[in-house]
């Protein structure tokens, strides 16, 4: 079909540095994040005995997920999806405010390239050293800083790996365990994995993981729209853009400033580009330039394509209120805050004893020899507190129908351990003069009360009579 | 092959697609990509060497690793067994009239009886132990031979009625057909149930009374109560084996029942009849 190469070798790309409020605003998120991502696992929060001490914790084996004072269990594990969902709205809320803003200052993949290119500035020097050894011979000069790149990033791939598997267990107790070859094998399985996926990610396929790798870029044309606040060069001021002894009449002097420092390696003076990050990184390289030669900053800049047409009449550009609150991002604000009080509402009303009731329908119910009618229930009883419960079983019509717990006798108390769950099936019995025992169906409450402390909750469901 | 299209814009050539005067512009495919992509190629001619994969006519192929997960199944029951020797022992061992209902073994003799029981029993019993008609409902505490465990055990070792066990249960009742009259057993009918209705002909029972007295009662009792050493079922309550209306009972009269239960004992081995036992005990109505 045609001569053109099957593949393409990547394209080597050497950001350039550069500093400006963006680019230190950038330093900063990136030291928070990665603050956030290595020091949460050692903070402790005291729970009372038995139960763990890490402030945030994933635990598999006993299916908790611990977060300062709050406790999920697997059934509560709508509390992740409603997140989940919360961050996904998030994301489409902040890309049709502000484009890619994730995608250009907290984007995991974002970060740690960042902080391998500081890495490889530090030991390759800026950009033209960085060219000159890409292009000189593989001599031993060459090899050294190679080697010192590569095993400075694959300490940094090995610490981020490390850092995540203290997320799923006792941090302290599992660094002692990683250091002595006695922790488990999926520890190392995951590190090895992470360390892996980070050291290629972030040091050799870098933007190729934006723009190959990540469905992000190909959807977010979507969120976006004319109002949307994104990177972009102010055109109408910059061309025709020439150095200045060649009389053109733009501002952008076609330094390149703007294209050496991209990560992405694009020139944002051709218009909107799928790869672009706006990280405006080619902002604070500008605005540089613009002091330098004492022209207005923000040749390229955070602007909305919709005020092109008024910025080229010489008008300054509609309010930034104006174009951040539209019915587009009030909606998607509204339903991630709708999440977000459902959920907080859920945390605040759930209580420290949880029961389910489920009614066994097979069969719906049991005639006694008496004629008494006898139903049956599976009661799951949650203690969620750090030390064992009595709980005691009641019901609301006590006096017709009679409440039985099997395998205990005439035992109504329960003792829960601490953090437990406990199955316990309930006989729940009318005599044959009840009117439940003839009735289709009787509506009953449950109750349990911690005979310790004021908590009682309850489950309401049915009791099956006899079918006449 | 159309001849070749290049874009004006970046000077690209194009695939000749175009959708609403899009052009697909025929960039080549990173390098580490293709590179992928054949390694997953290879990946997976690889795999299906190694794992059973193709499908022919009769199963598929076997793999050179010998793996399937029938194998991996039947190596995991094993594993189980092995871990759960010391508790069958145990149970093979225990006392079951003095088992604690929360102790470990317990446990396992409910679980492991529970799978016994939905493989071997709930065809007849149901999957819920409820029983149907002709077939005993194991949740309920009215027992044709006893609910105590050791009487459970005795019938689900030896059966009902069946010539595989000599020490099977044994109750037969006569049909009355051939012995009563029709009026005679519409009177017998009558007095059985007056033992557990409030609605019946006094008259008619009075008559069947006497009957019952002569025929039945060395088996049922005077009062009907049952008795569970000849497995004789109690009358003057509200459960019916083949139920309690007169249409029903007549037919029993008439006909008797013969209701049978093979001899368990011939079948599971010990440590399953014990541990079904447990279960059926601990369904709500073990004595």
């Amino acid at each position: 079909m045609s001569d053109r190469p099957l593949y393409a070798p990547q394209e080597p790309i050497f950001p350039r540095r550069v500093s400006g409020k963006f680019r230190n605003l950038k330093w900063v998120i990136m030291a928070v994040t990665l603050g956030i991502y290595y020091l949460t696992p050692w903070i402790r929060w005291d729970r009372g005995p038995n139960l763990p001490d890490q402030a945030v914790l994933v635990d598999m084996a006993s299916r908790r997920f611990y977060f300062f004072w709050i406790e999920i269990w697997p059934h509560e594990f709508y509390f992740v999806a409603g997140l989940l969902i919360m961050a996904g709205l998030g994301l489409f809320l902040f890309t049709s405010a502000l484009g890619r803003v994730w995608c250009g200052y907290t984007c995991p993949q974002t970060v740690w390239t960042d902080l391998f290119i500081l890495v490889e500035r530090w030991i390759e020097g800026d950009r033209n050293a960085r060219v000159r050894l890409y292009r000189g011979k593989w001599d031993v000069r060459k090899w050294r800083l190679r080697l010192t790149k590569w095993f400075t990033w694959l300490l940094i791939a090995i610490a981020t790996g490390g850092a995540w598997v203290f997320y799923f267990t006792d941090a302290p107790t599992l660094l002692v365990n990683l250091l002595n070859f006695t922790a488990h094998p999926a520890a190392y399985m995951t590190i090895a994995a992470l360390t892996a996926t980070t050291f290629v990610f972030g040091g050799f396929m870098r933007e190729q993981v934006c723009i190959y790798m990540c469905p992000w870029p190909r959807i977010q044309a979507a969120m976006m729209d004319p109002d949307t606040i994104t990177v972009a060069y102010r055109e109408w001021r910059g061309e025709e853009r020439g150095k200045k002894h060649e009389n053109k009449s733009g501002d952008c002097i076609d330094c390149m400033a703007c294209v050496n420092v991209c990560p992405m390696g694009i020139d944002i003076r051709d218009g909107q580009q799928m790869e672009c990050i706006t990280c405006a990184l080619c902002i604070d390289a500008c605005d540089d330039v613009m002091d330098k030669i004492g022209k207005p900053r923000g040749l390229i800049d955070y602007i909305a394509l919709s005020d092109e047409p008024a910025e080229r009449a010489g008008e300054p550009p509609a309010p930034l209120l104006k174009k951040i609150l539209r019915p587009r991002t009030i909606i998607y604000t509204a339903i991630w805050s709708a999440i977000g009080l459902a959920l907080l509402y859920a945390l605040f009303v759930r209580s420290d004893i949880e029961l389910t009731v489920s009614p066994v329908r097979n069969p719906t119910y049991v005639l006694q020899p008496d004629g008494a009618v006898r139903n049956i229930y599976d009661v799951r009883l949650r203690n969620k507190a750090g030390d064992d419960r009595v709980f005691h079983i009641s019901l609301t019509s006590d006096e017709i129908l009679r409440i039985e717990l099997e395998g205990r006798g005439g035992q109504r108390n329960l003792v829960v351990p601490a953090d437990t769950t406990i199955l316990q099936r309930v006989y729940v019995t009318a005599r044959p003069q009840d009117p439940a025992s003839s009735t289709d169906t009787t509506a009953l409450r449950l109750w349990v009360e911690d005979v310790d402390a004021d908590i009682r909750a309850s489950q309401s469901t049915t009791f099956n009579g006899r079918v006449q | 092959m159309s001849e070749r299209k290049i874009d004006d814009e970046t000077g690209v050539e194009t695939t000749g697609h175009s959708w609403d005067g899009i052009e697909e512009l025929n960039n080549p495919l990173p390098r580490w990509w293709l590179w992928t992509l054949y390694a997953c190629i290879v990946w997976a001619m690889c795999y299906t060497i190694a794992y059973p994969a193709w499908p022919m006519i009769s199963g598929a192929t076997q793999g050179m690793l010998g793996f399937s997960t029938r194998g991996q199944v039947a190596a995991d029951i094993v594993d189980h067994e092995a871990k759960n020797e010391a508790l069958v022992a145990e149970l093979v061992a225990a006392d079951l009239t003095t088992l604690p209902p929360s102790s470990d073994l317990h446990r396992y003799a409910v679980a492991r009886g529970g799978s016994v029981f939905r493989a071997q029993c709930s065809q007849c019993h149901g999957s819920g132990a409820a029983g149907a008609v002709g077939y005993p409902n194991l949740l309920d505490n009215d027992w044709l031979w006893g609910g105590d465990i050791e009487n459970i055990s005795a019938t689900i070792t030896h059966g009902v009625r069946n010539d595989t066990d000599l020490d099977a249960r044994y109750s037969e009742m006569p049909a009355y057909g051939d012995i009563f009259a029709e009026e005679e057993i519409e009177a017998v009918v009558e007095f059985v149930a007056s033992l557990s209705s409030t609605e019946f002909d006094t008259d008619l029972a009075q008559v069947g009374s006497e009957l019952f007295l002569d025929n039945c009662a060395a088996c049922h009792g005077d009062e009907g109560l049952g008795d569970q050493m000849l497995g004789a079922p109690n009358l003057a309550d509200a459960i019916w084996l083949y139920g309690g209306d007169r249409d029903t009972l007549a037919e029993t009269v008439t006909n008797a029942r013969f209701g049978v239960m093979p001899a368990w004992g011939q079948r599971l081995s010990d440590v399953d009849v014990r541990a079904v036992s447990v279960y059926v005990h601990a369904l709500g109505g073990g004595e």
